[in-house]
């Protein structure tokens, strides 16, 4: 079930208006892979670009990038993993392999200077392998970070990490890559996001990935959950007191306006209860 | 993020993942006698050991819409004491002759849900090294629960005095006159009493909550003699901000040895906030299998953090709490099963479903 460009579009443009500083727009990836993503252009060409909030897209190759530039991109992101394993099957390469095709979006990007965030995919643990070592998280993070990648968001994408994991693999990572060029991306499948997300932002880390509505489930089990709720996340963080610029109540709405659209109901807790203090 | 085709087929099955990694293994044996909960000798600072108090056969099911039948009780406390938890919330000694069956407060609900206190105590299996504490507003519950079997009880008190009023009908004041009469013949007879202090992170009628009030009613509590004090984020509002805070003010009062912390997941903030507390060094942590019984005071929300969420977070910082999370995973199954219900655990949800998406 696709949803229709205009409420994607409209999504965007009210996700704008919240204070977000960062929304992640659309795939420049091919719809034979990812039908959901194939109106990247439309999407691209169609929604409020608010000054001061940055749009960036995914472009796994250099015809992606170049097509995301041409739909008139200013940031693009990539995705790398710490799983040989997961790389195989998802991208069917190895990681070096992966890395070399990220190298020429990487060289592109730099000549238009376009910024370029990159993703580690399994940091915590891997659907086919396992357990990842934080070592091999660390090394696949300098890499990239080396590449030339201003960031390097790190993703729990099964959700398996606890506290315990996520301050071994942080600790391993940040002796490679400076703390400031770090954001984590948490899964909320066994629960464990907002206590991971708490226990890197304890870290140092102050860039936190995350989906109105914790829209996006888990494709490795169904039924599951998988990205962490933006609202549930803002909510924490007001709590400590810690700014994000984010207006609430109005992501509230957002997430509100798209669940009636794709007619489901909200992964945001904060949004589920009705009470009010 | 990324394609998954028909890769996914050759995923890994949760099951397998999960026996895998450290922090579902096997328990290892509850610590040996002279090393009580909250005595810290991690190197991270954070309790070797925690104790888990199971909540969901009391609190759980007293906030379930359905009324469960007294058999399917005493099976799921049953399983519960199969599983390794120390501590086991059985049941409510509120009486239904003073409470009009149509009230909506504490005692209403309790009154019907819990009817069956009886029952549930003497049909119990009660297992060596588990306690089975209950429920016990006032003297006259007290004696019953105690003709019924009990061998420890807990009285609820609150950090608001609305919230008092309208659960209990009483102030603040009045409830720890009759927490004292509990308290005192309790002392009499060797019977261990825990004290619960509800709203200690805000009220649904107050809404922000002092952390010197919640200071204050616990220290009451514990003078009087209760041996733990479990800290109640009745409404789930708390942060781990304002749960930090608290707990400082109350940990003047109180050693932290006699501390426990009960959280609500309304917000999503229970786990952040659990972790918060076992950083600061409680060691004990109230939950309840499947995350059973919502939230009274917000329509469709959930109340009650999960037994096996927080078994596994523990299980992830290393911590010990002598819980196998398997047999608590099949108790919430029994149970959601039994009430037709989707379990409110995340770690169940994920791990019941074996293996990817057909």
């Amino acid at each position: 079930n696709v949803v229709p460009t205009a409420v994607k579009i409209n999504l965007i443009n009210m996700l704008s208006e919240t204070g977000l500083q960062v929304i992640e727009a659309t795939s420049f990836v091919s719809p034979k892979w990812v039908p959901q993503m194939a109106d990247h252009t439309e999407v691209m060409q169609g929604i409020n670009k608010l000054p001061g909030v940055s749009y960036p897209v995914l472009t796994p190759n250099l015809k992606g990038f170049q097509a995301a530039v041409a739909a008139g991109a200013k940031e693009v992101s990539i995705f790398g993993a710490a799983s040989e394993l997961f790389t195989k099957k998802n991208i069917n390469c190895s990681i070096a392999e992966s890395l070399e095709r990220f190298g020429e979006v990487m060289t592109a990007a730099r000549a238009a200077s376009i910024p370029v965030r990159g993703y580690v995919s399994c940091v915590l643990g891997c659907p086919y392998e396992g357990k990842i070592s934080a070592a091999k998280v660390a090394e696949v993070s300098k890499k990239m970070y080396s590449m030339g990648c201003y960031e390097i968001s790190l993703g729990d994408t099964i959700g398996i990490g606890t506290p315990g994991s996520m301050k071994e693999m942080l600790t391993a990572v940040m002796k490679e890559v400076p703390v400031g060029a770090l954001a984590v991306h948490c899964h909320d499948t066994y629960g464990q996001a907002l206590a991971n997300i708490l226990v890197a932002l304890q870290m140092g880390v102050s860039v936190v990935d995350a989906s109105v509505a914790g829209l996006g489930g888990c494709p490795y089990a169904q039924g599951a959950s998988g990205n962490v709720a933006t609202e549930d996340v803002v909510y924490m963080l007001n709590g400590l007191g810690v700014h994000t610029g984010v207006d609430l109540q109005k992501l509230v709405d957002v997430g509100t306006f798209i669940c009636n659209a794709l007619n489901r109901r909200t992964n945001s807790k904060v949004s589920q209860a009705s009470c009010r203090l | 993020m990324g394609t998954v085709p028909s890769a996914l087929k050759h995923c890994l099955s949760y099951q397998h993942l999960l026996k895998e990694q450290l922090w579902i293994g096997e328990p290892a044996a509850p610590p040996p006698a002279s090393l009580h909960a909250g005595q810290e000798s991690q190197a991270s600072g954070l309790p070797e050991y925690v104790k888990i108090v199971e909540v969901g056969p009391r609190d759980g099911l007293q906030n379930e819409k359905v009324i469960v039948p007294t058999d399917i009780k005493i099976e799921l406390i049953n399983r519960l004491s199969r599983t390794g938890l120390p501590a086991i919330e059985v049941t409510s000694f509120v009486s239904s002759k003073w409470v009009p069956q149509h009230s909506w407060d504490h005692q209403g609900r309790a009154s019907r849900k819990m009817a069956d206190h009886n029952e549930v105590m003497r049909g119990i299996e009660r297992h060596p090294g588990v306690q089975y504490p209950v429920l016990t507003p006032n003297l006259q519950g007290f004696h019953s629960a105690i003709a019924a079997g009990a061998t420890e009880v807990s009285v609820f008190g609150a950090a608001s005095e609305s919230f008092s009023r309208m659960n209990i009908n009483c102030s603040i004041e009045e409830s720890i006159e009759k927490f004292e009469e509990v308290a005192k013949s309790a002392r009499n007879m060797n019977i261990p009493v825990r004290g619960y202090v509800s709203c200690a992170l805000g009220c649904p009628y107050e809404g922000n909550i002092v952390p010197a009030k919640v200071a204050e009613v616990s220290k009451r509590l514990y003078s009087m003699g209760c041996y733990e004090i479990s800290l109640g984020d009745t409404i789930g509002v708390g942060t781990p901000g304002s749960m930090k805070r608290m707990l400082e003010a109350v940990m003047k009062e109180i050693p932290l040895s006699a501390l426990a912390v009960h959280c609500h997941d309304t917000y999503g903030q229970a786990l952040a906030n659990i972790l918060t507390a076992v950083q600061m060094g409680v060691a004990v942590v109230d939950s309840s299998v499947a995350g059973l019984g919502g939230c009274p005071y917000a329509k469709g929300a959930t109340g009650n953090v999960a037994t096996e969420d927080v078994v596994y977070m523990l299980n992830g910082l290393g911590i010990n709490t002598g819980v196998n999370l398997y047999t608590v995973m099949e108790a919430g199954n029994f149970i959601c099963t039994a009430l037709n219900k989707k379990t409110n655990s995340k770690v169940a949800q994920a791990s019941f479903n074996t293996g990817p998406i057909k």
